[in-house]
């Protein structure tokens, strides 16, 4: 479980950027799930176990390789009291990472 | 509304008395393996055939397992392969929910058994690769034609569909090729790889001398690893795990004692790491006599070195003391005799000369192998 780095953008293209028009998906071997035990989501991945905090599995939740990243954005601008480009911030950040990590697909 | 990118959340919120469920389970499901490696995790004192739990009780404990909070089951070895019933027991883990990983060195895995264990619902295979030259693969592995099994293995994984890492443990003998490895991974088509610096415990240690790397190396193969990084970011990700004997600070053994991870032996002891009977002063629980919860929340085993409250000076006062959590027992207790010290890792210990010591002992003439088998393991009368 050790951790894998700084999302790295190669020179030679490396991970595609994620932008508003960007729609993502969770792979096949990848479990984003809601655990009893703990009462809360988790996601496992190979060699991957990620606990997100609360505002994460928001996100998590609206990915569903349908939406694409706008419609996550304003779904979550419609129920959250904070200004459409703070949430948009934290979405991009939040979903370039976890694309560069394989958790998530293109 | 901010939103953090989800991390590995530390379980170091213990609040109340109750530590928080387990993570992950390792389930060495056999000590037998077709390979050598005289860096292996298994302990010196191997445990036979005839000792292994048999399928019900290890249906029991991923039954435990899962209701413990348990998330994921690594099925280790040995080469859990070596067990007739490993595609019902995968079947049983995914059947209660356990996200399953085989750790394998893949000898032996043909297209009709990965078949079978995909079908049950496995999710993530882990190759282990000793090197991108095949014959110093097969000197490593201590096997003819250990190289070619793998790269059979690697193929029939992806034909599987499944995700692929490949593991590769690296030391002073194949860091010169790291490059090529890196190559050789993404060639077999991993999603991730995993290059491991030997740890040394047990078998490992027993071949300090002839694997530990040297400073220069060392700073190579990191420098490697990052441009590899770079130049693949998107194809292959890389996780780096560090020998410390050329750290400043501990690793955060296991992430802490007792506090992410359970290791149930092919006998059914249940140990905090894989490494953990090498520690003399404590009696290990057993799957036979309790439950996974009980040995979790309430043995004295899982207890001993678990938070902060067994540290002595420096580490009880160290601010670091609940982020390395004192460093690995085992290594403290391998190399000053005393399980309950600091880890001669850190810059702190008053025995941290000992790793200067190590690096000067592997710089000096070259050493023989001592190869991990069962008949050294009870010749040389190992516990």
């Amino acid at each position: 479980m050790s951790e894998t780095g700084p999302i790295a953008q190669g020179p030679g293209g490396g991970v595609r950027v994620v932008d508003g028009g960007t729609v993502l998906r969770f792979p096949p071997h990848v479990k984003f799930r809601f655990d009893d035990t703990r009462q809360a989501w988790v996601v496992l991945a190979p060699e991957k176990l990620l606990l997100p905090d609360p505002t994460a599995v928001e996100v998590l939740r609206l990915v569903d390789g349908a939406r694409d990243v706008d419609a996550i954005v304003d779904d979550l601008a419609g129920r959250f009291e904070a200004p459409r480009e703070v949430i948009s911030g934290d979405v991009l950040a939040l979903l370039q990472d976890l694309l560069s990590k394989r958790i998530l697909r293109g | 509304m901010s939103l953090k990118a989800a991390a590995d959340r530390s379980p170091g919120s213990v609040v109340g008395p109750r530590p928080d469920p387990p993570l992950a389970l390792l389930a060495e499901l056999t000590h037998r393996c077709p390979l050598r490696c005289p860096y292996c995790s298994n302990p010196l004192a191997l445990e036979r055939a005839d000792v292994e739990l048999d399928t019900a009780t290890w249906r029991r404990v991923l039954g435990e397992a899962a209701a413990l909070g348990v998330l994921q089951v690594h099925f280790s070895g040995g080469e859990p392969l070596a067990r007739r019933d490993l595609v019902d027991l995968v079947r049983h883990a995914a059947g209660a929910g356990l996200y399953a990983n085989l750790i394998t060195s893949g000898i032996g895995l043909e297209r009709r058994r990965m078949a079978a264990l995909a079908a049950a619902g496995l999710e993530h295979v882990q190759l282990s690769l000793q090197d991108s030259d095949s014959a110093a693969g097969d000197v490593i592995a201590g096997r003819p034609g250990a190289q070619g099994e793998k790269h059979r293995a690697a193929k029939v994984v992806r034909e599987a569909g499944l995700p692929l890492t490949i593991n590769a443990v690296v030391h002073r003998r194949n860091l010169e090729r790291l490059e090529q490895l890196i190559e050789l991974a993404l060639g077999l088509g991993a999603e991730r790889l995993e290059i491991a610096h030997v740890q040394y415990y047990g078998w490992g240690l027993a071949n300090r001398a002839a694997l530990l790397p040297s400073r220069a190396q060392l700073d190579r193969a990191t420098a490697t690893v990052a441009a590899a990084r770079l130049r693949l970011a998107g194809r292959l990700v890389i996780d780096y795990v560090v020998p410390d004997y050329y750290a400043r600070r501990p690793k955060a053994c296991m992430g802490g004692w007792g506090r992410r991870f359970l290791n149930v032996t092919p006998a059914g002891k249940v140990l905090p790491c894989h490494a953990a009977e090498t520690l003399p002063v404590l009696e290990f629980p057993t799957v036979a006599e309790s439950s996974l919860a009980e040995i979790w929340y309430e043995s004295a085993a899982f207890r001993q070195f678990r938070g902060t409250g067994w540290m002595g000076e420096p580490c009880r006062s160290c601010e670091r003391r609940e982020i390395d959590w004192g460093g690995c027992r085992c290594q403290a207790f391998a190399l000053t005799g005393d399980a309950a010290r600091i880890d001669p890792a850190c810059a702190l210990s008053p025995e941290h000369g000992l790793m200067a010591r190590a690096q000067a002992e592997a710089e000096t003439a070259p050493v023989g192998l001592i190869y991990r088998s069962y008949r050294l393991s009870s010749a040389r009368g190992f516990r």
